[in-house]
C-alpha cells in the first residue's frame, strides 16, 4: 500500500513499462466484486477443458474467485485450494511465502484489492502424477476487474506440473490483475505452463515471480494464442547452486493486440542455467514486445545463459519491439543472446507452391514450424501434443474462429 | 505436351528470354544447354510459374491448357515438377509433413478426398525404397541439414511421389559425384513412362550417358540457336559454344 500511495502506477518512462501504457488499461470504470456475490455459474458444465491422454485434476477461477463447485486436495503432503481455507488451516506457511513480490506497483495493486486466491502447496519429497490445472474465467455482464492470485509452494524434492489457462465466458470488455507467486525448494522442479486464449476483450495484467534454491528446475512457458492487451512481468531469482530456469513463451497476435513480455532473470549463485526462447508470430497490425534482462550477480561463477528472441511479422503492419539484455558481473560464465525479426521466407513459399501447395497452407506451415519449436520444450508429450494442435487450430482458423474455447473443441 | 511460343521474359526489368519456341511431346526427353546467362534456368522458372520473373510476351499451353494463366500450384497439380539446382531448406517442417500437404492439395484439386495416413506412409516407403532415400530423411525438416546428395535424391523422391508429366531437372547433375549422378539418373529414369516428358538443363555430357535424350537444343542470350540430335551435346562437351557464335 505504502509502495503503491509512494511509487503510483508505471508509467512508459518506467524502464519495464516503456512499450505498455499502463494506465490506458487501468482507465475504463470497472466494477469490482467486493460484495463478494456468487456468480452463479457453473464452469464445469461449458468448459471441460481436457489435454487427452494426461490424467488431471481441474480447479476453476471464475472471475476473481475460486470456485465453489472445485473440489478441495489437502492430504497432508498436496494442497490445492483456496487461499482463504489455506490462511485457516496454514497460517504460518502463508505468512512466510505470500506477497513476496516488491518494486512492483501492478502486483501491489492487487496485493490491495486481492479477495481471495488459489495455492498449491507441495509438501517435502511428494511428486504429483497428475497434472495440475487452473481454469481462469473472465465473467461479467459489465466490465469487471477481476483481481487474481496464486500461491506456490515446492517443498524440497517435491515435483508437480501445473496447466494455467485463461478463457473468457463474456463479451464484456474486462481486465485481470493477476500475480503468481512461487517458491522451489531444494531439488524440487516444477513445470508450469500458462496458456492464453481469451478474447480481444480481455486484457491482463500479470506479475509472476519465481525464486529458486539449490538443485531446483523450473520450467516455464506462457504460450498466448488470443487475448486483448496482455502484458507479463516475469521475474525468476536463482538464489541456490546448480538451479536450472528453462523459460520460454510463443505469442501469436493478430489485429491491433499488444501483447509485451518482460523478463528477468537474476542469478544470484554459482553454477546456474537459465535458458529463454522466446517467440512471437505478429500478423495485422499487432504489436509485440519483448525485453528479458539477464543479470548475473558478482558470486555467480560459471553462469551458463542462453536468450533468444526471434520474431516473425507475416504482416506489413505489424510491429515488434526487442530488447535481449545481459548485465555480467562474474568474470567466468558463458552467456549469450540474441534477437531476429524476420518475414516469411518467399523461396521456401515458391518451393512449397512448386510442389502444389497453396500459398495459404504453405504460410501456415512456415509459421506453424516457427512456433512449434517453443512447444518442442515441453516435457509432457500429451500436453505438447494438445498445444501443437491449438496453435495448429489458430493459424488454420483465426483467433477466437470457434467461439470461447479451443480446448472445449477437442 | 508442352508448347512454349515465342516467349520473352524479364527478371527486374532486364529482358533474358528473346523468343523461346519450344514443343515437348510426350515420351521425350530434351536437353537443354548452354552457357552461364543464356536463360536456361529462367526458362524453367517461367514454366513452373516463379513470380520473380515476368513474361512480356509470347504463351505457353501445357496438354491445351494456359499455363500462364495458372498459378504455380495449379501448374504443379497439372503434372509439372521442377527438381531444383539448389532445393530450399525448410527448417521445421517435416518430411512427411511437407509430402502430405503436397499430396492433398493435388488430390483436392482432382477432386479426390484426402490420403489416409496408413496409404500415405506405405507411399513414402514405397517410393522411398525406388529412388534409395534414407528413411530418417523422411522424418526431418525439409532438406535441412541434407549433404548436397541427400538433397539431389530428395527431389527425386518427390517427383516419385507426385508422379508429374513433365519434369525439368535444373542442373540435377551439378554439385553430385559420379555415383551419386548415377542413383539419381537411375530413380529418374525408373519412373519415366510412355506418358511422361522431361527437360533436363546441363552444362555436362556427363548426366546424358545415364539419360539417353532424344533431342538437344542450344541456348544463347535468351534464345535456342541449335536443336539437334545427342550428336549436338557430345560436339559442345568438346568443342564448347564458341562454334555457335556467328
Amino acid at each position: 500500500m505504502q509502495f503503491l500511495e509512494a511509487r503510483g502506477l508505471p508509467t512508459r518512462k518506467d524502464e519495464r513499462y516503456k512499450y505498455t501504457d499502463v494506465a490506458a488499461v487501468l482507465e475504463p470504470d470497472f466494477g469490482l466484486n467486493l460484495g463478494r456475490l456468487s456468480l452463479q455459474f457453473d464452469p464445469r458444465q461449458t468448459y471441460r477443458c481436457r489435454v487427452p491422454g494426461l490424467g488431471s485434476s481441474v480447479h476453476y477461477v471464475v472471475g476473481d474467485s475460486v470456485a465453489e463447485s472445485n473440489v478441495l486436495i489437502d492430504d497432508g503432503s498436496l494442497f490445492v485450494g483456496s487461499m482463504v481455507e489455506f490462511a485457516q488451516r496454514y497460517p504460518d506457511i502463508l505468512r512466510a511465502y505470500y506477497n513476496k513480490v516488491e518494486g512492483d506497483s501492478l502486483a501491489a495493486l492487487n496485493t490491495l484489492l486481492v479477495q481471495d486466491g488459489l495455492v498449491i502447496r507441495v509438501a517435502k519429497g511428494r511428486k504429483v502424477a497428475d497434472l495440475l490445472q487452473i481454469v481462469n474465467l473472465s465473467v461479467g455482464s459489465v466490465p469487471m476487474l477481476a483481481n487474481r492470485r496464486q500461491l506456490i509452494i515446492m517443498e524440497q524434492g517435491a515435483e508437480a506440473s501445473i496447466l494455467n489457462c485463461n478463457h473468457s465466458a463474456t463479451r464484456c470488455s474486462n481486465l485481470a490483475t493477476e500475480v503468481v507467486e512461487g517458491v522451489l525448494a531444494e531439488g524440487s522442479h516444477l513445470q508450469y505452463y500458462s496458456v492464453e486464449e481469451t478474447t480481444n476483450n480481455c486484457n491482463l495484467l500479470n506479475t509472476t515471480q519465481f525464486v529458486q534454491h539449490e538443485s531446483s528446475k523450473l520450467d516455464y512457458a506462457s504460450i498466448t494464442l488470443n487475448s486483448g492487451l496482455s502484458r507479463r512481468t516475469i521475474n525468476i531469482t536463482l538464489d541456490g547452486t546448480h538451479a536450472q530456469t528453462a523459460v520460454s513463451g510463443l505469442v501469436l497476435a493478430n489485429d491491433n493486440r499488444h501483447i509485451d513480455n518482460n523478463l528477468l532473470v537474476v542469478h544470484n549463485a554459482p553454477l546456474c542455467s537459465s535458458d529463454i526462447l522466446y517467440k512471437y508470430v505478429l500478423d495485422g497490425s499487432s504489436i509485440g514486445a519483448f525485453a528479458g534482462k539477464v543479470l548475473v550477480n558478482a558470486q555467480a561463477q560459471k553462469t551458463d545463459s542462453q536468450e533468444t528472441n526471434a520474431n516473425l511479422c507475416v504482416s506489413p503492419t505489424a510491429r515488434m519491439f526487442t530488447q535481449p539484455m545481459l548485465e555480467i558481473y562474474a568474470d567466468d560464465v558463458k552467456c549469450n543472446h540474441g534477437s531476429t525479426v524476420g518475414q516469411l521466407d518467399d523461396t521456401a513459399l515458391f518451393y512449397m507452391a512448386q510442389r502444389g501447395i497453396t500459398p495459404e497452407e504453405g504460410r501456415l506451415l512456415l509459421q506453424q514450424a516457427f512456433a512449434w519449436d517453443v512447444l518442442q520444450r515441453i516435457d509432457l508429450l500429451p500436453l505438447r501434443q494438445r498445444l501443437m494442435h491449438m496453435v495448429e487450430e489458430r493459424f488454420r482458423r483465426g483467433a477466437g474462429a470457434c467461439g470461447d474455447c479451443v480446448m472445449c473443441a477437442g | 505436351m508442352l508448347e512454349i511460343k515465342n516467349i520473352h521474359a524479364s527478371v527486374e526489368g532486364k529482358e533474358i528470354l528473346k523468343g523461346i519456341n519450344l514443343s515437348v511431346k510426350a515420351g521425350e526427353v530434351h536437353v537443354l544447354m548452354g552457357p552461364n546467362g543464356s536463360g536456361k534456368s529462367t526458362l524453367s522458372n517461367v514454366i513452373v510459374g516463379n513470380p520473380q520473373y515476368t513474361v512480356t510476351a509470347g504463351t505457353i499451353t501445357f496438354n491445351g491448357k494456359d499455363l500462364l494463366a495458372m498459378p504455380p500450384e495449379d501448374r504443379s497439380h497439372e503434372g509439372i515438377f521442377m527438381s531444383y539446382q539448389q532445393p530450399v531448406e525448410i527448417p521445421g517442417v517435416s518430411m512427411n509433413n511437407f509430402m502430405r500437404a503436397a499430396v492433398n492439395a493435388k488430390r483436392k484439386y482432382q477432386g479426390l478426398p484426402p490420403i489416409s495416413g496408413g496409404d500415405f506412409l506405405k507411399m513414402v516407403k514405397e517410393k522411398r525404397e525406388l529412388v534409395g532415400l534414407d528413411a530418417g530423411l523422411t522424418r526431418r525438416s525439409v532438406n535441412e541439414g541434407f549433404s548436397g546428395g541427400e538433397k539431389k535424391r530428395n527431389e527425386i523422391f518427390q517427383m516419385a511421389m507426385l508422379e508429374p508429366l513433365l519434369t525439368i531437372l535444373d542442373e540435377t547433375d551439378s554439385g553430385l559425384d559420379v555415383d551419386a549422378l548415377r542413383i539419381v539418373a537411375e530413380g529418374f529414369n525408373k519412373l519415366r513412362t510412355p506418358d511422361t516428358a522431361a527437360i533436363c538443363i546441363t552444362h555436362y555430357q556427363r548426366m546424358l550417358d545415364y539419360i539417353r535424350p532424344d533431342i538437344v537444343h542450344v541456348m544463347l542470350d535468351g534464345r535456342i540457336v541449335r536443336t539437334g540430335g545427342p550428336d549436338l551435346a557430345y560436339r559442345i562437351e568438346s568443342e564448347g559454344f564458341d562454334w555457335l557464335k556467328e
